[in-house]
C-alpha cells in the first residue's frame, strides 16, 4: 500500500488522467442505462465533478476542491488555468475564422452588455442587502462578474477582506449557475448557431462556466462561446475599478 | 508529425498571452485582457494560411486535436478543484449575487438577438 502511495504521489497528473477517465466512463453508462442519453454523459460528468468539489471542500477545508485530498492533487493540475487555457484554445481548430469575424460586432455588443448587466444587478442586490459604501458595492458588483474581477477590484480599491471573499464567492457561485443552466435553457434562448454562441460567451462572460455549460450543449459552439467570453474578465477588470467605481461615488 | 502540430499550437498559446499581458499593462490593469482569445484567433489564422498552402496535414491536425477533444475532461477536472464549498456556505447575499445576474443574463439574451437581427 504505501508503495502504491508513493506512486500515485510521484505520479500526480497521470492519476488525474485516471480519476477523470473513470468518472466520465461511469458518467456515460449511467447516462445511456438510465437516462436513455437524454442527458449527455459530459454533462453529467461535469455536474459530478462539481460534487466532487464540494466534498474536497468538507473533508480538507481548503479551497482547491477535491485536489485538495492529497491523492487527487494532479486532478488540481489538470483542471487549473494551464490547461484549461490550453485546451481552450486548441477547439478553436474546430471554429471559422470567417464566422468570428462576422459576429465580431455582435460579440463586442454582447460583451459590453453583460457586464454592465452583471455588475449593476450585481450592486443593486448589495444595495437592497444594506451596503452603501461605494468600495464595497463596487467590489460585490464586480465579483457578480467573474471571481477574478471581484477581487482584482477590491484590491484596487482597498475594500475588506470579506467584502473580497464575499466577491469571490459570488464569481464561483455564478460559474456554477451558469454550467448548469446553460444546458438546460439553450434550446429555449435559440443558443445553437456560432454566432448566438458568440453573443453569449459576451453576456455571460465567465470563461470557465461559458465553457464548461457549452460542452455540455454542444461541443461544436465551445470554441465561439470561448472566444468573447475569454475578453470579458480583461473588460471588466478595466472597467469595474475605474469608470464603474467613479460613476458608483456620484451617488454614495 | 505530431510534434509539428503540438508546436503550431504552443506557438499560438504562448504569443496570444504574451499579448493579453501587453494589452493588460497598456490599459494600466494587473490583469491579462483577452490573452486565450488572441491565442485562439492567432490559431484560426494559422489554420486557415496553412490550409492554403497545402501544409495542413492529418498527422499534424492529430496534435492539436488531441488537446480539442481533452477539452472535456479539462473541464471535468477543473469543476472539481472549484472552491464549491466556501462559495455555497459563505451565505445568501453571494448566492444571490452570483444567480440572479444570470437569470437575468438569459431574460436578455433573446432580446439581444432579435434586436441584433434586424
Amino acid at each position: 500500500m504505501e508503495e502504491l502511495l508513493k506512486v500515485i504521489d510521484k505520479n500526480a497528473l497521470i492519476v488525474g488522467f485516471l480519476v477523470v477517465g473513470i468518472l466520465a466512463f461511469l458518467s456515460d453508462q449511467f447516462s445511456k442505462k438510465f437516462l436513455n442519453s437524454r442527458i449527455p454523459g459530459s454533462a453529467i460528468a461535469i455536474f459530478l465533478g462539481l460534487v466532487l468539489g464540494y466534498i474536497g471542500g468538507v473533508f480538507t477545508d481548503g479551497s482547491k476542491g477535491i485536489a485538495d485530498i492529497e491523492i487527487f492533487k494532479g486532478v488540481g493540475i489538470l483542471g487549473g488555468s494551464m490547461f484549461r487555457d490550453f485546451a481552450i484554445v486548441a477547439t478553436a481548430m474546430g471554429a471559422s475564422f470567417l464566422l468570428v469575424k462576422k459576429s465580431g460586432i455582435l460579440g463586442l455588443v454582447s460583451l459590453l452588455f453583460g457586464i454592465l448587466i452583471f455588475f449593476v444587478s450585481g450592486v443593486a442586490i448589495a444595495w437592497i442587502w444594506g451596503y452603501r459604501d461605494a468600495v464595497s458595492l463596487c467590489t460585490i458588483g464586480a465579483g457578480a462578474c467573474t471571481y477574478i474581477v471581484g477581487p482584482v477590484t477590491g484590491a484596487a480599491l482597498g475594500a475588506s477582506s470579506e467584502v473580497i471573499a464575499l466577491s469571490i464567492a459570488a464569481g464561483v457561485v455564478k460559474t456554477i449557475a451558469v454550467t448548469i443552466f446553460t444546458p438546460i435553457l439553450a434550446k429555449k434562448i435559440g443558443l445553437e448557431s456560432p454566432g448566438s454562441a458568440m453573443a453569449y460567451g459576451g453576456i455571460m462572460g465567465t470563461s470557465s462556466g461559458v465553457a464548461a455549460g457549452l460542452a455540455a450543449t454542444d461541443p461544436k459552439l465551445v470554441p465561439y462561446g470561448a472566444v468573447t467570453a475569454t475578453f470579458y474578465t480583461g473588460v471588466g477588470c478595466l472597467l469595474c475599478p475605474s469608470l464603474f467605481y467613479y460613476i458608483l461615488t456620484l451617488f454614495s | 508529425m505530431i510534434i509539428y502540430g503540438l508546436a503550431i499550437l504552443s506557438f499560438s498559446f504562448i504569443t496570444g498571452q504574451w499579448l493579453g499581458e501587453l494589452l493588460g499593462k497598456l490599459m494600466g490593469i494587473n490583469s491579462n485582457v483577452g490573452g486565450v482569445g488572441f491565442a485562439m484567433l492567432i490559431l484560426m489564422l494559422l489554420k486557415e494560411v496553412f490550409e492554403r498552402k497545402g501544409w495542413w496535414k492529418a498527422e499534424m491536425i492529430l496534435g492539436i486535436d488531441f488537446w480539442n477533444k481533452m477539452y472535456i475532461p479539462v473541464v471535468i477536472a477543473m469543476a472539481a478543484s472549484l472552491n464549491i464549498k466556501s462559495a455555497i456556505s459563505s451565505g445568501n447575499l453571494a448566492i444571490l449575487v452570483g444567480i440572479l445576474p444570470v437569470i437575468l443574463g438569459f431574460a436578455f439574451f433573446p432580446f439581444l438577438m432579435k434586436t441584433f437581427k434586424h
